[in-house]
């Protein structure tokens, strides 16, 4: 029994990683007052670029770089389309989803002409698992044993350093300088800017931020998780940390949970394929899969408290004119 | 610079002589010699604080600031007057940095300078406290005050010093507020302190004031005066902007007047009078009182009992209100904003549902808790101008003669069958801008280009030509200019004439005691008194803050 819930929790971290990288990135973009419809575009961009890089220069960590330049630039993109030229950011989000879905498998099947996949990356290409220091003199000892040898170690750094950008980002956001222009900017963009600020390079800051934090879910998803980019590998991630992002009302800490739970909805989901459940009989996968975005709508719809965005999330800051 | 200003003196009056022709001549040259004497004083007295030399601001055809020259003592309070549109808000934009002047020189405490952004006027001594508050709501009140101001990297950093400079600088100026309050949820008067505090955090000189009292009650409005004379009498600045003539001569020293983007004069405050500057800002003279002819009250046309409204988060903002308007009576409903009116408002005219509530409309029965619509109420004989007439009132980018039938528009003279009778709605519009003189006399034009009184004209004219039995009418002239709101008003006294019954809600006091002839005052959702129009503003000021000092004799109120 212990080892079932532990093999199923194993996997919810494994799960959850690419959520909360993408759901910490929507946090900095949102919270600046940018709505970030285009995480799914960057993350997948992301992964066709660390994919093919690290096959191409055999490193994971070449890859990572690679990953984290081309979230970077869409993010950039989407930067210039709706802080710099005040579009319409869902508009500009939805464009970079479909461009980065589209020229993935463009390049994809140009340069490998293996059908929009990059080559399959050998294990050292990849992230591998690190077993953490007495991961297996431990082992034996009942329950805390397995715990933290088959639980707590034995992910790989991408994992870990998912879960270390959760109070990171909380002390970005709550304690720093920075911190607080960014959550002004989101919230009320004239106040920053009587104040003295540019609310431009706080959103561009803010933007950036968001560009990396989706490099390392996309990386995470081709070069740690799966071993290669295949087509639509992000299969709406960038979506369900969306409503993640919502169902953790734009706080850290929430999301880390918010994250948890649906990746652990989503290896219930995993281990429950197929299987019949007493009483119940087989339940379909995609009952599962629609979960989070129920329990999203069911948030909004105000059952669990109100979900209360950034004020000015969304909005393009044009300075008023009289 | 002695002749800078004999510069801009001479410009002046050769301006006001043109406008106010001969029989004008003879008080402006008197007032003349006044101004020289009291520009004479402060000049000796010390270096301005602010000099303003020929500036001017366009935004494409529209000149917004045409020459201006403005000199601001040190260590006073002065006040800018003039009406919506007049360019003040402009010209206190461009000594902020949002704008840049197209020509003109600023110089503050003497020297030559250019603001090209509020950070650099924020390190010039100048603070501004806005007419919409740049403040965080979320935020508290600490963290607003050190946007922008951090002392470092880390918020650990500056909030120990912050708090204790807040401090004392909140005891130095008398406005007690807890740092750790969120700003969001203090009333309006104290999240002006905040402001203002934020300003004086940043070493602030001189502090801007924009329309700071619109949002006020009359005893919070008494406390900023307070506050700001004991700024200047610390030796700060303070540039008051405001479109009310009361205010300008209750705490200003000096007075600027600006009309049409331009400096028409500055007096000192003692020696002028309010008919006197408001003549400047208008160009001719107004009547501040409102001619109230004797009418004959006849039976109720509006009766409302019970009456209890939530909002869409379920809070009970109208608490069992009752009344009732007669015909050829103004029943004016006074109080801070946002104390139930808007809700109560929004029940009567139909368009939201009551938790409970009768009301009685020419005779016939209404139960309010059940659904009704606008469109009803109006085939009933009740006409509402809404306070807002952005969000309710107009859509702005319909044209002048599609928005003269917002509401009417299935009435048979005005469509056939499923389509619009363009013609007719036009010639109408062209009667209707003719007859309540609104202009630019152009209906193919959208209202979004009219001015914020010609806009209200439009409503005006849509909801009163209609010949309702009752008109419900929220802040009439909110953002109007004074010689709309002298016609606005005339239309009100017109209505009560021919017999109607109007309810008038409204914030400015004086508009309630000039028009009605019945005031009674909401607070929190109550009805906590009623009066006569010839009650003091001290009294009404008291009901608005919730006190009633009659309140063993006001348990029975007339219903």
């Amino acid at each position: 029994m212990l080892d079932t819930i532990i093999l199923i929790l194993d996997s919810t971290l494994r799960l959850s990683t690419p959520l909360l990288f993408a759901c910490l990135a929507g946090l900095f973009s949102e919270r600046a007052g940018v709505v970030n419809i285009g995480l799914e575009g960057k993350i997948l961009g992301a992964a066709f670029a660390a994919g093919a890089a690290a096959y191409v220069f055999q490193s994971p960590w070449i890859g990572l770089l690679a990953g984290i330049m081309v979230s970077v630039m869409l993010a950039l993109v989407h930067g210039y389309a709706s802080i710099s030229q005040r579009g319409n950011q869902v508009v500009s989000g939805v464009a970079i989803n479909f461009l980065a879905a589209g020229l993935t498998v463009l390049l994809g099947q140009a340069w490998f002409s293996q059908g929009g996949r990059t080559p399959a990356l050998s294990p050292q290409n990849r992230f591998q698992s690190i077993t953490l220091p007495f991961a297996d003199t431990l082992a034996n000892v009942p329950v805390l044993g397995p715990i933290y040898a088959n639980l707590i170690s034995g992910h790989n750094i991408l994992v870990y350093a998912s879960f270390a950008a959760v109070p990171l980002t909380w002390w970005i956001v709550f304690r720093t300088r920075f911190g607080l222009r960014l959550r002004a900017v989101g919230e009320n963009p004239s106040a920053a800017d009587t104040a003295g600020l540019s609310v431009t390079l706080l959103r561009y800051r803010a933007t950036i931020i968001c560009g990396v934090l989706c490099g390392f879910s996309g990386v995470y998803l081709s070069v740690a998780q799966g071993a290669g980019f295949i087509k639509d590998m992000s299969a709406g991630k960038g979506f369900i940390a969306l409503a993640a992002l919502i169902f953790a009302k734009w706080k850290p800490v929430n999301a880390m949970f918010t994250c948890l739970l649906f990746g652990f909805l989503d290896a219930l989901a995993i281990r429950l394929q197929g299987q019949e459940i007493p009483g119940i009989g087989e339940v379909p996968v995609q009952v599962f899969q629609a979960l989070p975005y129920v329990l999203t709508v069911v948030l909004l719809a105000g059952f669990i408290g109100r979900a209360i965005p950034p004020k000015a999330s969304g909005i393009p800051y044009v300075k008023e004119r009289t | 610079m002695g002749s800078v200003r004999c510069f801009s003196w001479g410009r002046g009056n050769a301006f006001e002589t043109v406008y106010f022709e001969s029989r004008h001549a003879i008080d402006t040259q008197v007032n003349d010699l006044i101004d020289q004497k009291g520009r004479a004083t402060v000049a000796e007295s010390n270096v301005p604080a602010i000099e303003l030399i020929g500036v001017s601001k366009s935004f494409g055809p529209v000149q917004a600031n045409k020459d201006i020259d403005l000199v601001v003592g040190k260590g006073s309070i002065h006040g800018i007057i003039g009406e919506n549109g007049a360019g003040k808000s402009t010209l206190m934009s461009i000594l902020y940095g949002f704008y840049h002047a197209d020509s003109g020189t600023i110089k503050i405490d003497d020297k030559t300078t250019t603001i090209p952004d509020s950070k650099s006027a924020i390190a010039q001594g100048i603070g501004m406290v806005h007419q919409h508050f740049m403040l965080v709501d979320t935020f508290t009140v600490l963290e607003n005050v050190i946007l922008g101001a951090e002392g470092g990297a880390l918020l650990k950093d500056g909030v120990a010093n912050a708090r204790s400079e807040l401090k004392r600088l909140a005891d130095e100026y008398d406005m007690t507020i807890d740092p750790d309050a969120v700003v969001g949820d203090l009333p309006v008067g104290s999240q002006q302190r905040v402001e203002i505090l934020k300003a004086l955090y940043r070493g602030a000189d001189i502090l801007i004031l924009d329309e700071p009292t619109g949002v006020l009650t009359p005893s919070e409005a008494d406390h900023l005066f307070r506050i700001l004379r004991v700024l200047r009498d610390q030796g700060k600045t303070v540039l008051l902007i405001t479109h009310k003539l009361r205010e300008i001569m209750n705490v200003t020293d000096m007075v600027s007047v600006m009309r049409r983007g331009e400096m028409v004069a500055s007096r000192k405050t003692a020696e002028t009078s309010m008919e006197g500057l408001a003549e400047l800002m208008v160009g001719r003279s107004v009547l501040l009182e409102v001619d109230k002819p004797e009418v004959e009250v006849g039976k109720p046309l509006l009766k409302v009992e019970g009456l209890n409204v939530k909002d869409d988060r379920g809070v009970l903002r109208v608490k069992d209100v009752s009344f009732k308007v007669r015909a050829g009576e103004v029943l004016g409903i006074a109080g801070v904003s946002g104390n139930g009116q808007s809700e109560l408002l929004a029940a009567l005219s139909g368009i939201t549902r009551a938790e409970s509530g009768k009301m009685e409309l020419s005779g016939e029965k209404l139960d309010l808790s059940k659904a009704h619509d606008a469109a009803e109420m109006r085939t009933m004989g009740m006409s509402h101008v809404p306070e807002d007439r952005h969000r309710m009132g107009l859509v702005n980018k319909f044209t002048e003669y599609e928005n003269s039938i917002l509401g009417y528009h299935r009435e048979p003279k005005y469509s056939k069958g499923m389509f619009l009778s363009k013609d007719a709605i036009r010639k109408e519009a062209k009667e209707r801008i003719e007859k309540y003189d609104i202009r630019p006399p152009t209906p193919d034009m959208t209202v979004a280009k009219f001015s914020g009184g010609n806009q209200q004209k439009i409503v005006l004219a849509r909801e009163i030509e209609c010949d309702p039995d009752v008109l419900l009418i929220g802040q009439p002239t909110r953002g109007v200019d004074i010689g709309a709101i002298e016609y606005i008003h005339n239309r009100i006294m017109d209505m009560r004439a021919q017999g109607k019954a109007v309810l008038l809600v409204s914030v400015e006091l004086e508009e309630i005691r000039s028009l009605s002839d019945r005031i009674i005052v909401m607070f929190d959702g109550n009805v906590v008194g009623e009066r006569g129009p010839e009650a003091t503003e001290q009294d009404l000021g008291l009901l608005m803050a919730g006190v009633n000092q009659e309140a063993e004799n006001d348990h029975e109120l007339p219903v």
